[in-house]
């Protein structure tokens, strides 16, 4: 049965056996795996590519003139292009593999941001950001004297568009923003966001670690000047990643990193940079990762994305107003537009002996912070559980994720 | 693998009922504890008579095992010496950690005994030694809040 055969017969269970890992018993228990915004599962289809390119193709890209380097640089570029196609970008020149979206960030940051940054500037992101989009800004204003501004969100955990748009002014050179937040699930409108920076000529990066595996992203309807994304949550390798970027810009910026691969010509006077996006790409990059990637957006197109947002849409739903049911529990983060992520509290029991407890139930969850300090700040908590989806999901796993909280809540409460 | 090791009843009755959770305005040695990995905060307030530990308390928020382990200990060092505290804290990362020996005696560890299951758990272990690293700060009056990391 072909994986597109499985989706119109509406069975996730199908899905679900072509992750291997899926079948893991925990604590002698079936894995229910809720912990996807962390890193999702891979399927057979890309631990297979990674094999395969080890066992057939390993060789450096873009050197060699023997047939294995041929086939390595086949891997590694035909990765680019699915990607480019993915997410439509304009080219696959628009493309530069990074370790993940925190590498992609650090390199706008350093190499566009950085030139333009002087004391007094101010680059403005929001207070749902993950650190990968917090940090690298700080890092940066620290070197320029210019300074980070956060837009503020309110009690859903929606961000405020009219302030963000009242904190655009003449000093903002750059704008960061989370397309789906992996704390909270909000989706933001980043469209709106780019429309308003673009009327003022300020460029825009959107964090979209969380956004890309769960619904159909176009970086050319969002007109974003720099997409970052990484491959693990997506079904990929760990190690991978990519900056989306327009072309105009990536011409304009100087290299992030030297050394081999990124130079045309070396020179102890002068040297020559690649041209893009290989001008980013210094050093040996993860060519086996990339092909797992590859393989992955394989896996997902024909699994079709479209079918994955809707399904997923579903089952958060249900989950959602499953998990209210459960006595004491808070959602935290309930925004009218969501994905993939239900963030929570349970009265009487702290998150992190709530993600011990679960466990030995076999249910896979995050506690902690989320690498999100300001949103639970904001919301006044010191840590959250939170569960998250893939397609491969099921009702039973939430139904034995709330029975497990009523575990939780029977010891400790 | 028994969660009623770890969530012993003599935990969760401290953490439902933690003793001597109250600030001591009179303390003579403060020491603030966080975990950043789970947000647990701390603040142990000691009051040292001489050598002896006349009084001890801590306020703060944490899972039931900082909660549970900061009880525990501000139980067990009430009129203690703090040579004695200091050779209790010697002896209880070992006891957390599944390093203390089949063979070392086990009897002056009283109650804090319960605390043991957390070896199994590596990722619980830091929760249960804050309160300790805490105290060490506290007995050193180093300035400086401790972190788990």
């Amino acid at each position: 049965m072909s994986v597109a055969e499985k989706l119109i017969a509406l069975d996730p269970l199908a899905l679900r056996a072509d992750f291997p890992i899926l079948a893991e018993r925990i604590h002698s228990k079936p894995l229910a795996y809720l912990d996807n915004a962390a890193t999702a599962q891979k399927p057979q289809a890309v631990i297979d590519a990674v094999t395969e390119y080890y066992t057939h193709m390993n060789a450096n890209v873009h050197r060699g003139v023997h047939q294995l380097s041929e086939r390595a640089t086949a891997a590694y570029e035909g990765a680019r292009e699915k990607l480019a196609r993915f997410v439509n970008a304009a080219s696959p020149r628009e493309v530069v593999f990074t370790r993940g979206t925190t590498e992609a960030i650090n390199l706008v940051a350093q190499s566009f941001v950085r030139p333009k940054l002087k004391p007094g500037d101010e680059v403005l992101v929001s207070t749902m950001e993950h650190h990968s989009n917090i940090v690298p800004w700080q890092l940066v204003c620290e070197q320029t004297g210019a300074k980070l501004v956060a837009a503020p969100i309110n009690e859903r955990g929606e961000l405020l568009l009219d302030e963000f748009e009242k904190l655009i002014n003449e000093r903002t050179r750059f704008i960061g923003i989370v397309h789906v937040s992996n704390a909270l699930g909000t989706v933001n409108p980043v469209r709106k966001i780019i429309d308003m920076a673009h009327a003022r000529g300020i460029a825009v990066l959107v964090d979209g670690a969380q956004a890309v595996p769960h619904a159909r992203v176009d970086v050319q309807v969002l007109d974003a000047d720099f997409y970052a994304l990484s491959g693990h949550k997506m079904y990929a390798p760990t190690g991978i990643g990519a900056l989306i970027a327009k072309a105009e810009h990536l011409e304009a910026m100087p290299p992030w990193q030297g050394g081999g691969e990124m130079i045309r010509m070396v020179r102890f006077d002068r040297s020559i940079w690649n041209d893009i996006p290989h001008k980013f790409e210094a050093g040996t990059p993860n060519i086996a990762g990339a092909a797992g990637l590859g393989a992955a957006i394989d896996y997902l197109e024909a699994v079709g994305m479209d079918r994955i947002a809707a399904y997923e849409a579903e089952l958060l739903d249900w989950a959602t107003r499953r998990l209210e049911q459960v006595a004491g529990l808070r959602i935290v983060g309930t925004a009218r537009d969501k994905a993939g992520v239900i963030s929570f509290m349970l009265d009487g029991v702290h998150p992190h002996d709530i993600g011990t407890i679960v466990d030995t139930h076999g249910v896979a969850i995050r506690t902690g912070h989320h690498c999100a300090m300001p949103v639970m700040e904001f919301f006044n908590v010191p840590a959250t559980a939170r569960a998250s989806i893939a397609f491969y999901n099921t009702r039973e796993d939430i139904e034995r994720l709330a029975a497990a909280l009523e575990d939780c809540r029977r010891m400790l409460a | 693998m028994d969660l009623k090791d770890l969530y012993q009843d003599l935990i969760v009755d401290h953490n439902r009922r933690p003793r001597n959770f109250r600030r001591m305005p009179d303390a003579n040695r403060v020491a603030e504890g966080f975990n950043p990995l789970c947000g647990d905060k701390l603040t142990l307030y000691l009051k040292l008579d001489g050598g002896t530990i006349s009084d001890v308390s801590f306020e703060g928020s944490g899972c039931a095992i900082s909660v549970a382990s900061a009880s525990l200990l501000t139980e067990r060092l009430k009129g203690a010496t703090v040579e004695e505290a200091e050779a209790l804290f010697a002896d209880m990362i070992p006891l957390l950690t599944g390093k203390l020996p089949e063979n070392a005696p086990r009897e002056h560890f009283r109650k804090l005994a319960a605390l043991e299951g957390v070896k199994e758990y590596p990722s619980r272990v830091k929760c249960a030694s804050l309160s300790w690293h805490t105290l060490e700060a506290a007995l050193k009056n180093a300035g400086q809040p401790v972190t788990t990391e």
